[in-house]
């Protein structure tokens, strides 16, 4: 769902990609913004055929891989943390496609349809496909890899006084549980793990959270994520190096926040 | 095994707005089961091997004149536009349309990818425009004003000539011409579900295809710092101070419009002298470095820079023009321009009239 929102932010007011906006970073602390939320609703296997509903305007559309529905972890969700799911949220249904980018949980869904090809829909041929540095695109990239974000210190933050904070963040992987947290202060250089705050569930927000004395001096916080099947989140440098600067999508890379002398936090990439 | 046992791929489809309720025979009181004319009515979706694309036909000429009524508003009389939504044509050479690949999505000689320079199959056109397009009415056109309405845009990129009748049996010679239809790759890590692409799936089986570093200690030698957000863009969504707690050890930054605009407008100004300059003719008889007709602006600079009114001085002679102080070309007046504008023109000449 962050891609989905960083589109439409997109559409009003364009940041450099690959940024994470202080809004997003709001959102993840918000935890409106990606999937953590406890969805209710049947299996898409257990769902009759069809299911009717009433007229309609734009359909978007997105290929589901077969073998995530038989998992049943699929499921047709009418309901979002206890109460029916808001008209923004997809009221009456919507998909849940756990460890999928937000933009195949199609939202006031209306009708599935079993095949055996993928359908190549605008979503899938036009956008949400990933530029590598030989101009081919990478098409139905779906899984969100693993990654995480510090949210306290974060860009647009601002640091009162030196002294003790507690850092905390989120790490999220497509592919399983989070299984470590990596946390550095100086940009990379050294690293201490971090503590996983319960509940650690497969393919859903964890957080974590680390003591930090500040000294008052220039520090670049950064958080370094590993999932259950050994996958560690990379930096830009390792990310670019394979995907170049043109993938827009599935940036996991890891994310930097500079704080300056006088307690400022900005948003900055670090290689 | 399941129920869907050799079916591997499964389509969600998002209605604007839904009404009524999922029901099951058993489900004694609810809703009723769809007839087999909603279904039909419903099932629209086109794949990239046609499957679902019903009969019809429509060249490019036709489709001109449906565009102009129902698209052109927003993409553009020639789909070029790139204000409402990005541009739909351009950048793609008939040398593309022989190789199947888009040279400048290697080489990077566009700088903004169009909806032809990506889509690799003809049916994603065929099937968005009729689902969704246009935007104030969906799904009113007829299956023949979509034919000649992706003719138009297959014609506008010189895929198809204006005379070319696109129907259900010729779309399958023109997707053997979309520019990009060899462009597209699922060999990746990114669809770890199924058999792969070596089984007839997608995907590599879900290897990720960059992997990080579990090092802790003394991990590199110097931290390279490659961008930071633009002071531009922090105001992306309002004020962070007001988004942020008043109690704890951290805050929000004060971010207020009236800050916002002291800076964009302090850059505004500062970038557009040069271009104000240009668009008020200015750089025809003068070069920054070098006299044209009229002399260098850092000659100019030179000259009056010790003057204590060098800026009225030199505002009055844009304003109103002279002659005889280098050479014997005149120069004209310049009444279309405000006095901020001579003044702020002036300033920048006697700074150096850098390209800032």
């Amino acid at each position: 769902m962050i891609d989905d929102l960083r589109q439409r932010i997109g559409l009003i007011r364009k940041a450099p990609e690959n940024f994470l906006t202080p809004e997003e970073i709001q959102g993840i602390k918000a935890s409106s913004a990606v999937p953590i939320p406890a969805w209710s609703g049947p299996t898409l296997l257990c769902l009759p055929c069809n299911i009717p509903t009433g007229c309609s305007l734009a359909r978007m559309t997105r290929t589901i891989p077969m073998e995530l529905v038989e998992s049943g972890e699929v499921i047709v969700a009418y309901g979002r943390n206890g109460e029916m799911i808001r008209p923004e949220n997809g009221y009456p249904l919507r998909l849940v496609v756990p460890g999928v980018q937000g933009v195949s949980w199609v939202k006031w869904l209306r009708r599935v349809e079993v095949g055996d090809k993928p359908y190549g829909t605008k979503d899938e041929a036009v956008h949400y496909i990933d530029l590598m540095p030989d101009g081919t695109h990478r098409q139905y990239t779906s899984v969100q890899e693993v990654k995480s974000v510090i949210t306290t210190p974060s860009g647009g933050q601002i640091l009162l006084d030196k002294g003790f904070y507690n850092i905390t963040g989120l790490a999220w992987s497509g592919r399983g549980k989070i299984v470590r947290v990596d946390v550095s202060t100086d940009g990379g250089i050294n690293w201490r793990q971090a503590r996983l705050e319960q509940p650690v569930l497969p393919k859903a927000l964890t957080r974590f959270n680390i003591d930090w004395v500040w000294d008052g001096k220039p520090a670049i916080l950064q958080s370094r994520a590993m999932d259950e099947t050994g996958h560690i989140q990379p930096s830009y440098g390792q990310l670019r190096k394979v995907r170049g600067t043109r993938s827009i999508y599935h940036n996991n890379a890891i994310q930097s926040w500079l704080i300056k002398e006088d307690g400022e936090v900005s948003n900055v990439q670090v290689l | 095994m399941s129920k869907f046992s050799k079916k591997v791929m499964v389509l969600a489809v998002a209605a604007l707005w839904g009404a009524g309720a999922a029901l099951a025979a058993k489900y004694e009181g609810l809703g009723r089961p769809a007839t087999p004319a909603e279904i039909k009515a419903w099932d629209i979706d086109v794949r990239p091997d046609f499957v679902g694309l019903p009969a019809g036909k429509g060249t490019a000429e036709q489709g001109e004149q449906i565009w102009l009524q129902k698209c052109a508003m927003c993409h553009g009389d020639f789909a070029e536009s790139n204000q409402v939504f990005t541009t739909l044509v351009g950048g793609t050479t008939q040398e593309d349309i022989k190789t199947g690949r888009v040279k400048a999505l290697q080489d990077g000689s566009v700088p903004q990818r169009t909806t032809l320079m990506k889509v690799p199959t003809v049916s994603t056109l065929w099937d968005y425009i009729h689902r969704a397009m246009p935007w104030t009415s969906p799904k009113s056109l007829s299956s023949d004003e979509v034919y000649a309405l992706v003719a138009y845009l297959l014609n506008l990129a010189e895929i198809i000539p204006a005379d070319f009748e696109l129907n259900e049996k010729t779309i399958k010679e023109v997707q053997n011409r979309m520019p990009n239809r060899n462009g597209m790759t699922w060999d990746h890590g990114m669809w770890p579900w199924g058999p792969g692409l070596k089984g007839g799936g997608i995907g590599n089986g879900g290897k990720p295809d960059v992997q990080g570093s579990n090092c802790m200690k003394d991990c590199k030698k110097e931290v390279v710092i490659a961008s930071n957000l633009p002071e531009y863009a922090w105001d992306a969504h309002g004020n962070l101070k007001e988004q942020n707690r008043v109690f704890g050890p951290v805050r929000g930054k004060e971010i207020s419009e009236a800050s916002v605009k002291e800076a964009e407008t302090a850059a505004g100004k500062q970038q557009s002298m040069l271009d104000l300059a240009k668009a008020k003719g200015c750089t025809a008889c003068h070069g920054v470095d070098k006299a044209i007709v009229g002399p260098a602006y850092k000659d100019v600079a030179a000259k009056y820079r010790q003057r204590p009114d060098a800026v009225d001085y030199l505002a009055q002679k844009i304003k109103n023009g002279g002659s005889g102080v280098r050479g014997n070309v005149p120069m004209p007046p310049h009444p279309g321009l405000s006095n901020e504008e001579t003044r702020s023109l002036a300033q920048w000449i006697l700074a150096g009239a850098s390209a800032q």
